[in-house]
């Protein structure tokens, strides 16, 4: 494992799973599982090296288990990695289309943005986050674009503000049928408020949403969210779904299930380093 | 008395021997093994008991046809390893079957004794004779003359070790694919260890592997890795995929937090130790009032580690009485003494959660008994204007799995039956030439014994198969 800093408390990692990096589309996740007591998380891959037989995750810590993994060094090893899990992002020559990616969710927009671009779409990119020095692959992206906006919530990079107030910008300016489809990953709150923005618009608008999961194979029924009232598990019927027919209230909601837990093991944890 | 055939004069009738028990109110409070074994001198004594009776019915109830008459003989002499090692020719994982196999409708159901309620307890002295040989380090050896031919078995559950242990003995190279990080399938994530302690499968993998089998973890057929790849790299492919997915009643309020699926539950509980958080990771938020609908024995699993989670009051909610649940009386009876509530004749109309999004109650309507169904059982009807509301804190649904849509969707060139299971003829041969499929995969929610058996005959099946295309 490789592991890098990246800024504020995210970092990029570099994790040998030959049988994700070689089987990779854009839009698919890793659940990682950091050590034999671990839990399974699901995490977005940001890209591959099929060569070097590595899928590289982007994870800023924030629960028990991404500390854990921030607290791991250059050249440890995981658990383990199983993946690449859940349906391929659709990818085809649209025409002009929007991505948006806030925090993390950068990352796990980056290898969509690069199937698009290579798929001959004209690519407006936007990214966010909280503070300038949680922004990344900013060139890498900006490259594969046409435009990109940067935004970030106190101005201390880009534009001052969300990354919705920039695609306003965006959609007003192309108007209805000027652009064919919006792609968002980021926190629910982000995508919740994507989805609110390009609903005018009828633009069809894809969200890949990161639930709670435990196996990740359609088996326990966790990741359960409600798509036009129907019941969909994310981990095998997406993780992307029409922003338009989720159901973020629910999505949030469930979302906060474990977080008392989460809390107890945050401060047991490091309770026992102090020991 | 009659005289057995190694001389040895048999003590017929008396009592069952019982085995000893965790006391209820202790094992509320652990996860660890309800039985406790027998001592030699018990499994000896209720062995004696055995009238070895000619037509051994016990043998014809077996799904995989045990010898148990010999076997019971020979715990009744003291000569457990040769026991031990006729109970591994017929079944590969004697440990498990032991102990959650429903005998009373197998085997010991048709003894000669039980209807005196005192049938032979073969099930505990299976368990015996498997747990004797583990702790003395006896294993069965077989000499394995290897074939170049190469089988892949999906799925690492009962029906795929019993499969890959068979298709070793016939020589074959075999690789089992398991899609979770640990192989077992739901020995592993879905039966709890109070009822099967996980030391038990994991020597019983272990054996696996020690005999040649290659098991692969993580690997996701037809998600990382491709069905066509494992049909051009291998001569044969076993299907043992298991019902792992789980049903939802489709009713208001299971969006709510507090709302889990059996499955979920137990994965969380089972498979990544959710009982011992936060030394495991994994966190599972078990209320003080449980509701579990079903009456299954997966909903017994459910009630019973809800209650050693600590809930102060776990209710079985079931549109029928006790008398019909499909779950095993020894179950039932174990739940009861462990203080799970029965309640009957309800079926669930919503689920009530309040302004945080978590669960405070289930909406509950009565049923009466009505004339029986397709199953034999009292079909049960509602009575209008019954809704009553019950509070609760978490709520279970435990209503059956079906087989698992991740790998049979990207298989639409595969029949499968109107009840989503695949279809199999007589020597569980698929529609697709050199595929054979078994256990849950075929038969829906069943069991481990019958998942077993389908393991064995597909191996003897892939056997001929391969066999017959080298001619």
């Amino acid at each position: 494992m490789r592991k890098e800093k990246l800024g504020g408390d995210t970092y990029r990692y570099e994790i040998e799973s030959s049988l994700a990096a070689s089987r990779f589309r854009p839009g698919q996740f890793v659940i990682i599982r950091i050590t034999e007591k671990g839990e399974r998380i699901p995490l977005t891959i940001a890209g591959v090296d099929p060569q070097k037989g590595t899928v590289t995750l982007i994870v800023q810590a924030l629960g028990k288990s991404t500390k854990d993994l921030a607290e791991t060094n250059e050249g440890d090893a995981i658990e383990d990695c199983v993946g690449p899990l859940g349906n391929p992002s659709e990818i085809a020559k649209y025409g002009r289309v929007v991505c948006i990616g806030g925090g993390t969710g950068i990352a796990c927009i980056f290898p969509i943005i690069e199937a698009l671009a290579d798929a001959g779409n004209e690519v407006i990119s936007i990214i966010g986050a909280r503070t300038g020095s949680l922004l990344f692959l900013e060139d890498e992206i900006g490259s594969l674009s046409k435009e990109i906006y940067v935004t970030t919530d106190d101005g201390s990079r880009g534009q001052r503000g969300f990354v919705t107030d920039a695609l306003c910008t965006v959609l007003k300016r192309y108007d209805s049928g000027g652009i064919q489809r919006v792609m968002a990953i980021g926190p629910p709150l982000m995508m919740k408020a994507v989805a609110d923005a390009t609903r005018p618009y009828a633009v069809k608008t894809v969200v890949s949403l990161n639930t709670i999961m435990v196996d990740g194979t359609g088996m326990c029924g966790a990741c359960r969210v409600y798509v036009d009232g129907e019941m969909k598990f994310a981990c095998i019927d997406g993780p992307e779904f029409d922003a338009h027919k989720v159901n973020f209230e629910d999505l949030i909601s469930r979302l906060t299930m474990f977080e008392k837990k989460e809390k107890i093991a945050c401060t047991q944890c490091r309770q026992e380093r102090k020991d | 008395m009659p005289a057995g055939k190694e001389g040895l004069m048999l003590e017929i009738g008396g009592k069952r021997v019982q085995m000893a028990e965790q006391p209820a109110d202790e094992r509320r409070k652990n996860f660890r093994s309800v039985p406790l074994g027998y001592t030699v001198e018990e499994a000896m004594v209720e062995a004696q008991r055995c009238i070895q009776c000619e037509y051994a019915p016990c043998e014809r109830h077996c799904p995989v046809r045990m010898k148990l008459k010999a076997i019971i003989r020979k715990i009744a002499t003291g000569k457990f390893r040769d026991a031990f090692l006729i109970a591994k020719q017929d079944n590969p994982i004697p440990a498990i079957a032991g102990l959650v196999c429903p005998q009373e409708d197998q085997c010991e159901g048709v003894c000669p004794l039980a209807c005196h309620g005192q049938g032979i307890n073969i099930g505990k002295l299976e368990a015996f004779i498997a747990q004797w040989a583990m702790d003395n380090n006896v294993k069965e050896e077989f000499h394995i003359a290897d074939k170049p031919a190469r089988v892949a078995v999906i799925g690492s559950g009962p029906a795929g070790i019993s499969c890959a242990v068979d298709l070793r003995r016939y020589g074959y190279g075999v690789t089992v694919f398991e899609a979770l990080h640990m192989a077992g399938g739901v020995l592993q994530y879905g039966i709890p260890a109070f009822r099967l302690p996980k030391d038990i499968v994991d020597y019983e993998i272990s054996y696996l592997e020690e005999i040649g089998a290659e098991v692969r973890l993580n690997h996701i057929v037809g998600q990382n890795i491709t069905f066509e790849e494992l049909r051009r790299e291998y001569d044969a492919i076993f299907i043992g995929t298991g019902a792992g997915a789980p049903q939802f009643l489709g009713i208001e309020g299971e969006r709510l937090k507090g709302v889990y699926s059996a499955n979920e539950f137990l994965i969380r509980a089972n498979l990544m130790k959710a009982y011992l958080f936060p030394e495991y990771d994994t966190p599972i938020i078990c209320g003080d009032r449980v509701g579990v609908i079903g009456a299954g024995n997966v909903a017994m699993d459910v009630a019973r580690c809800a209650v050693r989670l600590g809930a102060g009051e776990v209710f079985i909610l079931y549109r029928r009485t006790r008398k019909e649940s499909p779950a095993r009386e020894e179950e039932v009876q174990h739940g009861l003494e462990e203080g799970i509530i029965f309640v009957e004749l309800v079926s669930p109309v919503r689920v009530l959660g309040g302004d945080d999004g978590w669960v405070k109650a289930i909406e509950l309507q009565r049923m009466r008994l009505g004339e029986p169904d397709k199953s034999g059982r009292p079909r049960p009807v509602k009575i209008e204007g019954s809704e009553f509301t019950m509070d609760l804190d978490t709520v279970v649904e435990s209503l059956g799995t079906q087989p698992n849509r991740l790998f049979l969707d990207k298989l639409p060139q595969l029949d499968k039956t109107e009840w989503g299971t695949i279809k199999v003829d007589d020597t569980l041969r698929t529609n697709l030439d050199g595929i054979y499929a078994g256990g849950d995969a075929i038969r829906g929610n069943a069991t481990v014994i019958l998942a077993l058996g389908d393991g064995r005959k597909a191996a003897r099946s892939i056997h001929e198969f391969i066999a017959a295309k080298n001619k």
